[in-house]
């Protein structure tokens, strides 16, 4: 686990009362979030969790502009989200699920994108800088030419992670990191980000449903269920809560294997010794 | 602020720096060469960041005073100041440097981090070897069997499609019959409003055309003659078949092709589907039959926008127009226009299928694929014309 930072740091992003509301096409509505709070605090990792359906994706959507909340407010760096214009890969990352990457562009051009788009620095420093960026996420030079569909599912997210890193951005949001990896890349994608987080000093929110991952890397984990966050603490808090959806989602069967990763039993996490609910 | 850095010449100055800067400045970057007892030396200070360099002013003024540095190799480098230094501040100075460390310089242990990235994988591209002319000669040569393997397909796609129309024939309850209505809907009832418009305006612009001409030699009423022949035996079917192609072509052709990047082929391939009698095949007999729907509803209009101006422009009333127009045209030119258009909506059809099949699963190939296809089905509705009016020279003229 990565050390947990001092709860007293500012928030980079700051969620407050954020309504989410789904129109059907037969004019039913469907409340998602209602009346949800939510403050990520610079230097830790974030997971969200929840069950399907309860907008953890569509909340990491409002976080970076490509949605809006029907209420409420949603404040990244201070400022609303998707107001960044040109460089706006300067102040967030974001790694989507499948990658995104252009497939028209080989592996070089998509990580060197973003910079090359400010149409102000020199080709020879975009190029280094890119290739830096590519090595550093743990791929050889030798896979600067490639196309995006040369590639294999652990490169496609490495060389994504590259991309979102180029402008090296405070804040970074990943989208199932380690979804459709073998176990093994998975463990490497893990370590890269863990590794990542320490030198670049990044803030990182992330979508994970495995549970390896979370405990792996998160210092925060967020619960949503009942159209909120019912608690936003440490692994350990987290586990201890005694919503139904948590001890469900925790202490199931995979849970358990997963927790082993805490090194230590939770049966002594009792239900209430440490949860304090979020609101 | 510490007004002189350390002076000392061991190399290692690096790792042993740790004095501790001066307070984070929001200002730009930028640095100030002094001379330190007889040593230049560089205090870099501000942020270094691809934030701050991305505006236009700032990285103007810091490349050019860092391009009018003298490259000299004995100056030391004081980098305590700056707050932040990413990766792309850092990658400009080691470019700067000539990827190599300077003989002097202090920094804090961060920016040493940052530093020694880019100092290890700051490296060269590997460099491509530039293929030789037999390579190219090869290359070369391969697009001719690349054109006999896309023949073979299409011959093959054309083939399949005659064997599932025996399929169907000998099982007729067994066939995708709600695909082939979707389809006629999607290929037909919703391409009228746009064929309407566009053989309305033709008509009205032919008519007006001719009408002049006609006017000259007095020769009004064969306005029926010539209206009545260009639209229904030519200008209806190849009008209708060039939006068509362009706009139910390019459909198909984008549908099958997401579907080959979204593996929905492969999907359908294993439950043992075939893609000619599921996917080609509707499509291919919706256009058979919407195709000359959709020609005589062009030719209609088209001949409505004729008429109204034969009326305004040479008085010729529409009551006039209709009674002349069936001794003017014989029967067989619309039976001709039909027989085309079913041609024209079954090349068009197929030609789609075709380039979506070879759809390769990422978004350009989709996307030179679709273009491909609406060109090639224009084209080929035009050459089937051209074969049509040679074939057809003696029949339907009085």
């Amino acid at each position: 686990m990565i050390e947990t930072p001092a709860p007293d740091v500012p928030h980079l992003v700051e969620i407050r009362h954020l309504w989410t509301v789904f129109e059907s096409p037969d004019g039913e509505e469907q409340v998602v979030h209602q009346d949800l709070d939510l403050d990520i605090r610079r230097g830790e990792v974030l997971s969200l969790v929840g069950g399907s359906g309860t907008g953890k994706t569509v909340l990491l959507r409002q976080i970076l502009g490509l949605e809006r909340p029907a209420r409420g407010e949603v404040r990244v760096l201070g400022q609303k989200p998707g107001q960044h214009g040109a460089g706006g890969a300067a102040k967030v990352g974001m790694l989507f699920q499948r990658g995104a990457l252009f497939s028209a562009f080989s592996v070089l051009e998509n990580i060197a994108f973003p910079l090359r788009e400010l149409r102000l620095l020199p080709d020879a420093l975009i190029r280094d800088a890119a290739l830096v960026k590519l090595q550093m996420v743990g791929l050889g030079p030798e896979h600067a030419g490639k196309r995006p569909s040369d590639l294999s599912g652990g490169m496609i997210k490495r060389v994504a992670l590259a991309r979102a890193l180029i402008m090296d951005p405070p804040l970074l949001l990943l989208d199932e990191p380690t979804a459709g990896l073998d176990p093994e890349s998975s463990d490497g994608f893990c370590d890269l980000l863990r590794g990542l987080h320490r030198e670049l000093g990044l803030t990182v929110v992330m979508v994970t449903h495995d549970l390896d991952t979370l405990f792996d890397l998160s210092t925060r984990i967020a619960v949503l269920a009942d159209r909120r966050v019912i608690i936003a603490g440490r692994p350990r808090e987290v586990i201890a809560h005694p919503h139904p959806f948590i001890r469900e989602y925790f202490l199931g069967g995979r849970g358990r294997r997963a927790l082993e990763a805490l090194h230590d039993a939770p049966a002594e996490a009792a239900p209430g010794s440490a949860g304090t609910p979020h609101r | 602020m510490p007004s002189a850095p350390p002076i000392d010449d061991a190399p290692d100055i690096r790792a042993a720096a740790s004095a501790p800067g001066a307070p984070a400045t929001a200002a730009a970057p930028r640095f100030e060469a002094r001379d330190v007892d007889g040593i230049a030396w560089v205090r870099a200070s501000g942020r270094w960041t691809a934030m701050a360099l991305s505006s236009r002013s700032t990285w103007t003024a810091l490349s050019g005073a860092l391009q009018g540095m003298p490259a000299r190799e004995d100056l030391g480098w004081d980098l305590r100041d700056i707050e932040p230094l990413d990766h792309i501040g850092a990658q400009l100075l080691w470019n700067h440097w000539g990827q190599a460390w300077p003989k002097r310089l202090v920094l804090e242990a961060p920016h040493q981090a940052v530093l020694d990235q880019c100092a290890q994988f700051t490296c060269s591209l590997p460099v491509e070897v530039p293929p030789t002319t037999a390579e190219r000669l090869k290359t070369f040569a391969h697009l001719g069997t690349r054109l006999a393997i896309a023949l073979r397909d299409f011959v093959r796609l054309i083939g399949q499609f005659a064997l599932d129309i025996g399929t169907l024939v000998r099982a007729p309850h067994r066939g995708p019959w709600r695909d082939l209505s979707g389809q006629l809907y999607q290929f037909g009832a919703t391409a009228l409003p746009i064929t309407a418009l566009v053989g309305l305006l033709i008509g009205v612009v032919l008519a007006y055309l001719t009408s002049q001409q006609l006017r000259q030699y007095g020769a009004e009423t064969f306005i029926v003659n010539i209206l009545g022949l260009a639209l229904v035996r030519e200008l209806g079917p190849v009008l209708a078949a060039v939006l068509v192609a362009g706009r139910s072509g390019s459909a198909i052709t984008a549908q099958i092709g997401v579907m080959r990047v979204t593996e929905e082929l492969d999907a359908m391939r294993v439950m043992g589907i075939p893609h000619g009698f599921r996917l080609v095949m509707p499509r291919v007999l919706a256009l058979a039959i919407a195709m000359p729907l959709i020609s005589l509803w062009t030719s209609m209009s088209a001949l409505l926008g004729g008429m109204i101006v034969a009326d305004l422009s040479l008085g010729i009333s529409p009551a006039f127009f209709l009674q002349a127009l069936p001794r003017a045209v014989a029967m067989t030119n619309l039976w001709l226009a039909l027989g085309k258009s079913a041609v024209f909506g079954i090349m068009i059809a197929l030609v789609a299928c075709h380039f979506g099949m070879r759809v390769q699963p990422n978004t350009e190939s989709l996307g030179r694929r679709t273009t491909s296809s609406v060109v090639t089905s224009i084209t080929v509705v035009i050459l089937i014309d051209a074969l049509f009016a040679v074939l057809f020279r003696g029949t339907g003229f009085r």
